[in-house]
């Protein structure tokens, strides 16, 4: 295990430094002078040279690249340039936001998808298990913004269960609980709907087996046998999706934070994006990328716990 | 030559009856290819079809809701929302479309060719698809078309290289299965170019699982459209898309929830008709991802 842990940590290096370099590469397509784009038209010619030095633009770009290279490998992200303070800190202080929206999605995912898709794949063919497809399938195809606007005109506008623009800290608990509510059901509904899929057909997989057959025969309860028997083999397509869609959950987090009006990183991309703050982009997509590799990571490594059976070699 | 490709002729045949099939089978597809017939038309038609001109402004009739007069009212500009969002279809099934060709182009390219040659090229290319898969699809999307400027063309190019990665993969699986079969062999032995078998012999068996997957993948680039639009990376105003309505509607949500419900039901339709589609095609294609 811990052999194997180490393994798959190496292999995750070049795809970390590649990633890097794709970063850094896509950094410099921006048509013209940086300096010139963050200082603007009137800009004088001393204080763009003296920020051409200060981003390195003056050096060769293999220089640049391995100046990059350093400074990201040693946890140095650079400094925003609209606020002046380390890309590093302004992550820090609005990434608990976003990991709490996507911890609560991948929550509301399973609760309700796991259960969802054994419903659908014990009653196969019937109406569970068309509304179940059908809902899931429209779970796929509503983008993140859309879903969120249609629950803000329902839930919040009209209905006025739920704050139209989620507060930042109130300090109660309720009160906390309330504002992350909309978003947190918003994003996990997307996750819900591929919790079910994939375990509707993973289900259907485990359930034909002759072990299931012979388990049954032998007059073990339902619960029992759908639950350990069932559920416990078919769990690792399940925690696949988890991860592999986590990708797509960080990106549609970035969506449903703008809409609710909720701190995290998706506001602060899109207050980048308005300044043009190329230095805080390019930090934010460093971030962005190394959650995705760390997840993928993490989910190898939690097949073992999941599924015994696992042989890390 | 000429054996051979009667041969992948005739094992093509067999698939485009199994994907029939599948539609037959799949109650809920038809819907989907009804759904998407429909918004196709309407794209086209759009010039006949739409009662106002999408960008004409109108000050008396600002923030009207919807009315026999404009079906689904108008926006902050006087503009009607139901010409809007029927010209709105023509921005996204552009893109979306013209996106996924580009993606599949490049995509299918660099998967022949690195199952074909293998070795170095190959760890070469399936490395940037695992970077292109690190970055998370709307991020990366959104980091590319912020660098290159909004535009039309910009746009397309940015979410042409978001949907690259799956392309590449579903092309290399089966060429690193075709290159040992006895046809290639021959084909090899006879002295046929690398580039001739990859282009006539290789791509042509697996063209159409391809073309499938792209079915299912345009919904995705169209809903990276849609976002890039909300967000404000879109086609620029005044052009009428479905996602920078939204954006705009965004602002009056409180007293003008028309602005942002319709563009939104046609964002929604125009994925789920592809999603739709696309599931039972692929299920007819790849048993393994069957759903059922």
């Amino acid at each position: 295990m811990i052999k194997f842990a180490i393994k798959r940590l190496l292999l995750a290096i070049p795809t970390l430094l590649a990633m890097l370099t794709a970063v850094f590469v896509l950094v410099r397509l921006v048509p013209g002078d940086p300096a010139a784009v963050m200082l603007g038209d009137q800009a004088s010619a001393e204080a763009l040279q003296a920020l051409r030095m200060q981003l390195g633009l003056d050096l060769p770009v293999h220089q640049q690249y391995f100046a990059f290279l350093r400074d990201v490998l040693s946890g140095d992200l650079g400094v925003a340039m609209s606020t002046g303070r380390p890309v590093l800190r302004e992550v820090a202080s609005v990434l608990p936001w976003t990991l709490q929206l996507t911890a609560a999605a991948i929550v509301i995912g399973c609760l309700f998808g796991l259960p969802m898709g054994i419903w659908a794949s014990l009653r196969r063919n019937a109406w569970p298990d068309y509304v179940g497809r059908l809902f899931s399938l429209a779970g796929l195809s509503f983008p993140a913004f859309v879903s969120a606007i249609l629950m803000l005109l329902v839930f919040a506008i009209q209905l006025n269960w739920f704050p139209v623009i989620s507060a930042t800290h109130t300090g109660s608990w309720a009160d906390d609980l309330r504002n992350l509510a909309l978003p947190a059901f918003n994003l996990g509904l997307i996750m819900m709907a591929y919790v079910m899929r994939v375990t509707r057909s993973s289900m259907l997989g485990v359930m034909g087996e002759d072990y299931i057959r012979t388990a049954r025969a032998k007059g073990i309860r339902p619960m029992r046998l759908i639950l350990r028997h069932g559920l416990r083999n078919a769990l690792i397509p399940i925690v696949t999706v988890i991860g592999l869609y986590f990708g797509t959950l960080i990106g549609n987090s970035v969506l449903t934070e703008i809409v609710f009006n909720r701190p995290g990183l998706g506001k602060l991309i899109l207050g980048a994006l308005n300044v043009r703050d190329y230095s805080l982009l390019q930090g934010l997509m460093i971030v962005f990328a190394s959650c995705v590799i760390l997840v993928n990571l993490l989910t190898d490594l939690v097949y073992g716990l999941v599924d015994p059976r696992v042989k890390y070699q | 030559m000429s054996s051979t490709a009667t041969a992948s002729v005739a094992a093509a045949a067999p698939r485009s009856h199994a994907l029939w099939a599948a539609l037959r089978r799949n109650r809920l597809s038809w819907i989907g290819l009804a759904l998407l017939l429909l918004i196709i038309l309407v794209a086209f038609l759009a010039p006949w079809l739409a009662p106002y001109d999408p960008l004409k402004q109108n000050i008396i009739y600002r923030l009207e809701p919807p009315s026999a007069q404009f079906w689904l009212g108008t926006d902050s500009y006087g503009r009607d929302v139901l010409s809007r969002v029927i010209y709105g279809a023509r921005v996204s099934l552009l893109v979306g479309f013209v996106a996924i060709l580009i993606a599949m182009t490049i995509g299918s390219a660099l998967g022949v060719l690195a199952g074909y040659i293998g070795g170095l090229f190959d760890r070469l290319v399936m490395g940037l698809v695992d970077v292109l898969l690190s970055f998370p699809t709307l991020v990366l999307g959104l980091m590319i078309a912020a660098m290159l400027g909004a535009s039309l063309e910009n746009l397309i190019i940015a979410i042409a290289i978001t949907e690259i990665a799956p392309f590449v993969r579903v092309a290399r699986a089966p060429t690193i299965a075709l290159k040992q079969r006895d046809f290639i062999e021959a084909g090899r032995a006879l002295g046929y170019s690398p580039l001739r078998l990859m282009g006539i012999h290789i791509l042509p068996n697996m063209i159409s699982d391809v073309v499938v997957l792209a079915s299912l993948w345009m919904a995705s680039a169209i809903r990276t459209e849609a976002s890039l639009s909300f967000i404000g990376l879109g086609v620029p105003p005044p052009t009428a898309t479905w996602g920078s309505m939204i954006r705009e509607g965004f602002e009056n949500i409180l007293d003008a929830w028309w602005l942002t419900v319709f563009p939104s039901l046609a964002i929604l339709l125009t994925v789920l008709a592809l999603n739709l589609l696309g599931d039972a095609l692929r299920d007819a294609i790849d048993p393994k991802l069957r759903s059922e």
